[in-house]
């Protein structure tokens, strides 16, 4: 038990830990209606037609809703516009909705739903990407004119000459699977058409923005027709976009249309049926190294399975290309990277956005050229590893924060014992049952959206008459305790206590839209935007107490509800009373504006990321030689998180990226037969459960980023990203075979492996 | 028929009796607590204690609990809204992130607690492996639970 730590804060706990807090799903209004989807047995097909007059005699059937409701655009998403909300005249997968059965009860549409008739021929579906990669393979879209949905590249020094000055050559194929993020609540959707006009939204969404542009362009008014207002949602893990919004989008439709309050609730085979996963990739690694370790060359191709529609797979490839040497300085890069449509489930973002995958290719070749070579992995590392003022393989200088991988890399060597148990590793040569092995695997990650997007976000701080204070900022709380941080960083920063701060429930008509809440970007972003407001309102405050009484601007310490003026001291309630009596408002709006990016599309080179951040993650594992069976005994992982705003919160990040990165590892496959997910479910869907956790150890390194005005850097992808090569590379050490393929099943010869 | 919910004596109408156990506590009887994420007892979210025991109901139908005693959630907490040690702990420990599975994860932790006040880590982990959570990797709920162990044996 952690007895040093700090209790841990939430504003929401209290609401959560007593049942009181009210997900979407527990909202009832008046009248309201529910809905649910239609799908068809079909992956690829073309749509002869669809006959709903059955369904619509269905008993307590409203309405049923097809493509030919949609009064705005059935074609929309947030890069490429192909998502269809409602399938038109192709399925192109097999969790695409054909109609959408609004009834009096949820039972009723259900049973409705059965009766919907779809005639359709089955088209060949393409279901191995380098398979559509083929020039004389049909397409999958055939407005796209090709099944490549995006290419970036990174083209750095001269890669026949790295590979004519390397010793060593390594080349290998990796091959990733399908992940669902399993966020404990499904989606769900309240779509209330109000007296005013405006379509009000309740949905388990991270990124509100992002549902209300899905809403608007099905519906076809106006942005500011459509309030989408945040509700505790049951965790997003990048999983909350798209295929939510969809959601919302048909749910706002049968609220129109019917003009009554329509819920929809998916059940978990929905849930895992539509929803879009991380991509699967396949990747080609050619590594040269010299004698003595040091990295000359990589060529790679990327191959990223999209799926359906393209969601955001160019975002998520870009991360993979500007990472794709994991965090080492290599002169000489040459990386192509696809984004490919298949009539597979849709693929997009999940916590780690294309990282995890090739950081299980980097640090595995790591290790195997450091055994090739006769080195240690941790000097093969640290002779290639990024340092203050390296230059990336995208050119860009580390030179405006602390380089701190060594020092994550340090800790976990230290913390671990690393270096005695590495001794200890039993690489196939023991005799004994359990094999044993250790592994460690490090990255940097760039901070935020980088190149890829706009970043910037805004708070609002409203300070009330009484001195009690509402705040807003542009960030969603998933689930991760962000309300609860930027509560802590208004607190510290204005120096008031924080129980006069009450955050207010958002709404995407009060604040303005601030991207989306991913890429570990809510506490930088919308803690950046905080503490940008508070000086603001600080200055503001001190201006007026310097107009009536003098003395103040320039030198007011804001301190335990507190303003110190010299030998002055004003209460800041009765400070902001006076306001309030002088016709002051103590109101102001922040923001928070990304420092700038640059990235060339043609050669990839840029300053990709206005800062990044570090970390190491090690497991020690035993592998039954009989069984195949592998026991987790201990993890730890070590990250520099800028500057923790809530202790608890922040650790509570590291476990549950490290639980989710060993599923990553071990466990998860979404598993397809014929382009249909055969696992639609939790019993049959393998998460890591409490008995398949090793103990875990988290360190918080703390080098506040100066980029970032909280100081914080993102924490929630890099904890994410390490474990699975970390796995990878103890089970070699333990049984001396290496994988190159996720999840990790130990083979064993003629005997069935037990952790399938 | 009759049965006892957070220690009030429910008359259950008898049209209500076939219904799934879950709806009713939440549509009927306003208990949101009780949570849906699987619908197949693979998860652990419907978790409540029935006599005492924690169960997965949410395949369960009403008549299923006839004169039995349970306890959601909701009924956690004493009347005067003092929060139970349990609760105060899942707080305090930083079991809590999104919380869709805290109802469920309190409640069998609850359960096994009242069975075993003396648990080690291990006990907990196995304790707690029929309820999902995917937010927090259970170490910190497993703080939580240790430490609240302390209270079951006074």
């Amino acid at each position: 038990m952690k007895k040093d730590n700090p209790k841990a804060w939430r504003n929401d706990a209290y609401a959560k830990v007593t049942g009181r807090a009210r997900y979407t799903d527990d909202v009832k209004f008046p009248f309201m209606l529910h809905a649910v989807p239609v799908y068809s047995d079909f992956v690829s097909a073309k749509i002869v037609s669809i006959d709903t007059s059955d369904a619509e005699k269905s008993e307590g059937v409203v309405k049923v809703l097809t493509h030919k409701d949609v009064p705005g655009t059935n074609r929309f998403g947030q890069i490429i516009k192909d998502f269809r909300i409602f399938a038109e005249d192709r399925i192109f997968y097999n969790g695409d909705v054909i109609a959408f059965v609004v009834a009096d009860t949820r039972a009723n549409a259900i049973k409705a739903a059965g009766l919907v008739k779809l005639e359709a021929e089955a088209v060949p579906s393409i279901l191995d990407p380098e398979r559509a990669l083929e020039p004389d393979c049909p397409l999958v879209h055939e407005e796209h004119g090709s099944n490549i949905i995006n290419e970036h590249r990174v083209r750095r020094g001269n890669i026949e000459d790295g590979f004519k000055n390397s010793g060593l050559i390594l080349e290998e194929v990796f091959q990733t699977q399908f992940v669902e993020h399993a966020y404990m609540e499904p989606e769900v959707a309240i779509c209330n058409p109000r007296h005013d006009g405006v379509m009000e939204v309740y949905a388990s969404m991270q990124h509100p923005f992002s549902t209300r542009r899905f809403v608007n362009a099905v519906l076809g008014g106006r942005l500011a027709d459509v309030e989408v207002i945040s509700t505790p949602m049951g965790g997003g893990f990048g999983g909350k976009d798209d295929t939510v919004s969809i959601v919302a989008a048909r749910t706002a439709l049968a609220a129109k249309l019917t003009g009554k309050p329509v819920k929809c609730s998916y059940a978990r085979e929905w849930s895992i049926r539509e929803s879009y996963k991380r991509h699967p990739y396949r990747i080609y690694y050619k590594m040269g190294f010299t004698k003595d370790g040091k990295i000359k060359a990589v060529k790679t191709k990327i191959i990223a399975d999209g799926g359906a529609y393209c969601s955001v797979t160019p975002w998520v490839t870009w991360r993979s290309t500007v990472q794709c040497c994991g965090p080492y300085q290599v002169e000489n890069v040459h990386c192509d990277t696809y984004g490919v449509y298949t009539n597979n489930v849709v693929t997009g973002a999940m916590r780690g956005f294309g990282s995890p995958q090739m950081n299980f290719v980097v640090e595995s070749m790591i290790d195997i050229a450091a055994l090739k070579l006769g080195i240690n992995p941790i000097e093969i590392r640290r002779k290639n590893m990024v340092r203050q003022g390296s230059i990336t393989i995208t050119g860009q200088k580390l030179d405006n924060h602390k380089v701190a991988l060594e020092e994550t890399l340090n800790t976990v060597l230290d913390e671990f014992d690393y270096e005695s148990k590495y001794k200890k590793c039993s690489f196939g040569k023991s005799d004994a049952d359990e094999l044993y092995g250790v592994g460690l695997a490090m990255s940097y990650r760039g901070m935020s959206l980088g190149a890829e997007g706009t970043d910037f976000n805004s708070a609002i701080i409203n300070v009330q008459p009484d001195g009690s204070i509402l705040l807003e900022t542009g960030i969603h709380e998933n689930g991760q305790g962000s309300e609860s941080a930027m509560c802590l960083i208004l607190a510290r920063e204005l120096g008031v206590s924080l129980d006069r701060i009450r955050y207010r429930r958002p709404s995407t008509s009060n604040i303005p839209d601030g991207g989306t809440t991913v890429a570990s970007r809510g506490t930088v972003m919308g803690g950046g935007a905080v503490v940008l407001a508070v000086k603001k309102l600080k200055e503001k405050i001190a201006e007026f107490i310097n107009k009536h009484h003098g003395n103040a601007a320039g030198n007011a310490v804001f301190k335990d509800d507190e303003i110190i003026c010299g030998k002055d001291k004003h209460k800041f309630d009765d400070v902001i009373s006076s306001m309030y009596r002088n016709q002051e408002y103590p109101h102001v709006f922040g923001v928070f504006r990304g420092p700038k990016v640059t990235w060339n599309e043609e050669n990839g080179q840029g300053d990709a990321y206005f800062s990044w951040t570090y970390g190491c993650q090690a497991i020690e594992l035993t592998v039954n030689r009989k069984t195949g069976k592998v026991k987790l005994l201990n993890a730890i992982a070590a990250h520099d998180a800028g500057k923790a705003a809530n202790v608890q919160m922040t650790l509570g990040q590291f476990y549950g990226g490290m639980a989710m990165g060993i599923g990553y590892g071990l466990l998860e496959e979404v598993k397809m037969k014929d382009g249909v997910i055969t696992n639609t479910n939790f019993n049959s869907y393998r998460l890591p459960r409490s008995t398949d956790l090793p103990e875990m150890k988290a360190v918080i390194i703390e080098n506040p980023d100066p980029n970032s005005p909280s100081g914080a850097k993102g924490i929630g992808e890099p904890t994410n990203e390490l474990m699975a090569p970390a796995i990878a590379n103890a089970i070699f050490n333990a049984t001396g075979k290496r994988y190159f393929q996720l999840p990790i099943r130990v083979e064993v010869s003629g005997e069935e492996d037990l952790n399938q | 028929m009759r049965m006892t919910v957070n220690r009030k004596l429910i008359e259950v109408p008898d049209s209500m009796k076939g219904r799934k156990l879950v709806e009713y506590l939440r549509e009927e009887l306003g208990l949101t607590g009780v949570k849906n994420a699987c619908e197949m007892k693979s998860c652990g979210a419907c978790a409540v204690l029935v006599n005492n025991k924690s169960f997965r109901i949410c395949n369960a139908l009403v008549k299923d609990v006839e004169n039995c005693e349970l306890l959601t959630i909701e009924g956690m907490e004493s009347e005067d809204g003092t929060l139970h040690p349990l609760q105060q702990a899942f707080i305090d420990f930083g079991a809590i992130q999104c919380g869709f599975c805290t109802p469920g994860m309190v409640l069998t932790a609850h359960a096994f607690l009242l069975g075993n006040n003396e648990p080690t880590r291990e006990q907990i982990r196995k304790a707690l492996q029929s309820n999902i959570c995917r937010c927090t990797g259970y170490l910190q709920i497993i703080d939580a639970v240790e430490a609240a162990s302390a209270f079951y044996r006074k």
